[in-house]
């Protein structure tokens, strides 16, 4: 099977709860139906800003948050028809590297009891064993054996984030989910990792889903790209339909805003009014629509669902 | 963790600039200065003296700001940037901080060597500076309209009252919408975007002669950037303000800067047009710099090359070796460059570099 994920219409909503009774006020509608599929050896790319629901989905992936409703298959199976052993089994299968390097390393263990104790907790490779497999680990990410035994604050941000990867490679995982995984690196140590995480994907045959805000870096590494808004997918692409054929009017202004290193370039921005909307109360029809340079009658009333508009480009928009 | 997500619906009637904002300021700029050169930046050290030793933070920085244009400070995390641009504004954390050499001469004077209660005259003034998380920089506890009407009442000796007419016509300059509802709004009911406007009213309230914008834009969302940037390329021009732009986004830079200092280890290695930095970078670490980030469209077009990566990590302040600090993850490096650190080499054209590849040239 060519799949390895295939999410459909997830829905988190989170309940906004007031006063003394904890009474239900009204819900934070973080991730409001949106199916993507990942397949076997590639990287998928969310994208969008703060709160567009982007990282809440990578945790719904991987069960850090219960789903308010749809269906995530991992590997032909349904997660949320699992219980706990099972579920618990599936967690080898499933990675996460964190944006921030010095909050995510336990600063009480040596590198190679952070690496280490996950292959202990599921009872895979003991022992010697055990110890060969963080030895080569650590010099799959560029790290020596020696380092193994020093304490995460003896490392800079890079080197840090070289280990983040090294634990989530232990227990040889199918999908590693990085969120915002070079995001709070120095610039040039932000090449050292995007081209880690490349040689890595083609020698483990890993599937990633990488989560980021960076549009550049997200082209650099993902071979389809979903373009999140409040909630919702408003396009979703192949890396060369995105960045060639940008059709929404969202991914258009997106791409349009990033700051480019090259002051010759002619300064054509699109520059998109006003803020974010609260996802507490998402604006009626298409939730763009607010902010949207081309929008039409019909935009505030219906919602636009997302459509294959050929070769598979879907659009959320009435343009197409 | 503050998330970024505005508490209120959004408001798009944003009100247009009316008039020549001059015009509604009135022109209270003081006696034009003669010199070009609005700020020089002279031999500058400051240095941290923390348990674990010395960080020699900035180290030997020398630069200058003419009248009106954008200067660019870039450079990765613990170069030096911002420390250089908190000893300007003499806000450098004591006691550990302390500017230990060089002059900092703006209007004829320096700054380093004013009497504090003279330097809070001209800090918020005749420089002002803004930061990046706008959040952090402003008063939870006062309104908006509160904060920025003291820069008048402070600075200018206006009533309260006039104050706060002033502030409402820096935030209708900001593009803030509905000024007169937001003046009276504390900086939590305001999304990020907003905050950080309401810091570029505050600053400009005086009609400074320098800005000084610390990443103003990190932490802002990018279509909120791009809102951000532009308004503060719009402002410049009516404000005829020079403004020193503090990034490590190379991208943001090149967007609105016109010469850039780029900085390594506490030392400006090298200084250009932004054209000549961007087209024909000439020190090893900006060409590293440049090459190492994936730019947007280039795979899509030319398909994935491999990343340039500098090898190494950036190196630590407490410790420096003699020669050029850039030299263990330099791929150009010579047996002199381990020896003695080069100094900065004019190589005509206002291009400057630190660098022994173009000694003698």
């Amino acid at each position: 099977m060519e799949e390895l994920l295939a999410v459909s219409n997830l829905k988190i909503h989170f309940p906004i709860k007031r006063g003394l009774f904890s009474r239900i006020s009204g819900y934070v509608y973080a991730v409001d139906g949106i199916s993507f599929v990942l397949k076997r050896g590639e990287t998928m790319g969310l994208v969008g800003e703060s709160g567009c629901g982007k990282t809440t989905t990578g945790m719904a992936v991987l069960r850090l948050i219960e789903p308010t409703n749809g269906q995530i298959m991992f590997d032909g199976t349904d997660m949320s028809q699992m219980n706990r052993s099972r579920l618990r089994s599936l967690r080898k299968e499933m990675q996460i590297i964190f944006q921030d390097p010095y909050s995510s390393l336990d600063p009480r263990m040596t590198v190679n009891r952070i690496i280490g104790d996950p292959m202990g907790i599921h009872g895979v490779y003991r022992g010697r064993e055990r110890d060969e497999r963080v030895d080569y680990l650590l010099e799959k990410v560029g790290l020596t054996p020696e380092q193994g035994r020093r304490y995460p604050h003896e490392f800079s941000g890079g080197q840090r984030q070289r280990i983040g990867i090294a634990r989530a490679l232990a227990l040889n995982p199918r999908l590693i989910i990085g969120d915002e995984p070079v995001s709070a690196l120095d610039v040039s140590i932000q090449a050292q990792i995007i081209n880690l995480l490349i040689d890595l994907q083609e020698e483990f045959h890993l599937s990633y889903i990488i989560i980021a805000h960076d549009l550049a870096v997200v082209e650099h590494i993902c071979d389809h790209i979903a373009v999140m808004y409040l909630g919702k997918i408003v396009e979703m692409a192949s890396y060369r339909d995105l960045y060639a054929d940008p059709k929404h009017p969202y991914t258009q202004a997106l791409l349009s805003a990033v700051p480019v290193a090259d002051p010759r370039r002619e300064r054509g921005r699109m520059i998109l009014a006003g803020d974010v909307p609260s996802p507490i109360r998402p604006p009626s029809g298409c939730r763009f629509h607010p902010r949207c340079p081309r929008r039409m009658e019909a935009c505030d009333r219906a919602e636009p669902v997302l459509q294959d508009t050929g070769g598979g480009h879907d659009v959320a928009c009435f343009l197409y | 963790m503050r998330q970024n997500i505005p508490d209120r619906s959004i408001d798009r009637n944003v009100p247009a600039v009316s008039g020549s904002i001059r015009e509604a300021l009135g022109d209270r700029r003081k006696v034009m200065r003669n010199h070009s050169d609005l700020l020089q930046v002279e031999q500058l050290k400051t240095y941290f003296y923390t348990s674990e030793g010395v960080a020699k933070a900035v180290d030997d920085v020398s630069f200058f700001l003419r009248k009106g244009e954008t200067l660019g400070l870039v450079g990765e995390s613990g170069c030096g940037k911002s420390v250089t641009a908190l000893s300007i504004m003499r806000l450098v954390p004591e006691p550990q901080g302390r500017i230990v050499h060089g002059r900092v001469r703006f209007d004829g004077i320096n700054l380093l060597k004013l009497p504090l209660n003279e330097m809070r005259r001209i800090r918020g003034n005749r420089i002002s500076m803004i930061f990046q998380e706008p959040m952090t920089s402003l008063n939870p506890v006062f309104t908006i309209g509160d904060q920025i009407s003291e820069m008048f009442v402070l600075h200018q000796g206006l009533s309260k009252k006039e104050g706060w007419d002033r502030a409402m016509e820096m935030l209708r300059l900001v593009q803030i919408p509905s000024p007169e509802r937001r003046v009276r709004d504390y900086p939590h009911e305001l999304s990020g975007g907003m905050r950080q406007r309401a810091m570029i009213a505050m600053a400009l309230s005086c009609d400074p002669e320098i800005l000084i914008a610390d990443e103003p834009t990190t932490a802002l969302d990018v279509t909120i950037q791009a809102q951000v940037l532009d308004l503060m390329l719009k402002l410049k021009e009516d404000f005829d303000a020079a403004i020193v732009l503090i990034t490590h986004d190379l991208g943001v830079v090149a967007e609105i800067a016109q010469r850039i200092e780029v900085m390594y280890a506490g030392k400006v290695v090298e200084e250009a047009e932004s054209l000549a930095i961007f087209g024909d970078p000439k020190h090893p670490y900006t060409r590293g710099l440049l090459k190492s980030i994936p730019k947007l469209g280039h795979r899509a077009r030319h398909g994935r090359q491999r990343l340039e990566e500098i090898s190494g990590i950036v190196p630590s302040l407490y410790e420096s070796p003699p020669g050029c600090s850039f030299y263990p993850r330099c791929p150009e490096t010579m047996a002199i460059c381990r020896e003695r650190g080069p100094e900065l080499i004019d190589l005509g054209d206002s291009h400057r570099v630190r660098c022994w590849l173009y000694n003698g040239r």
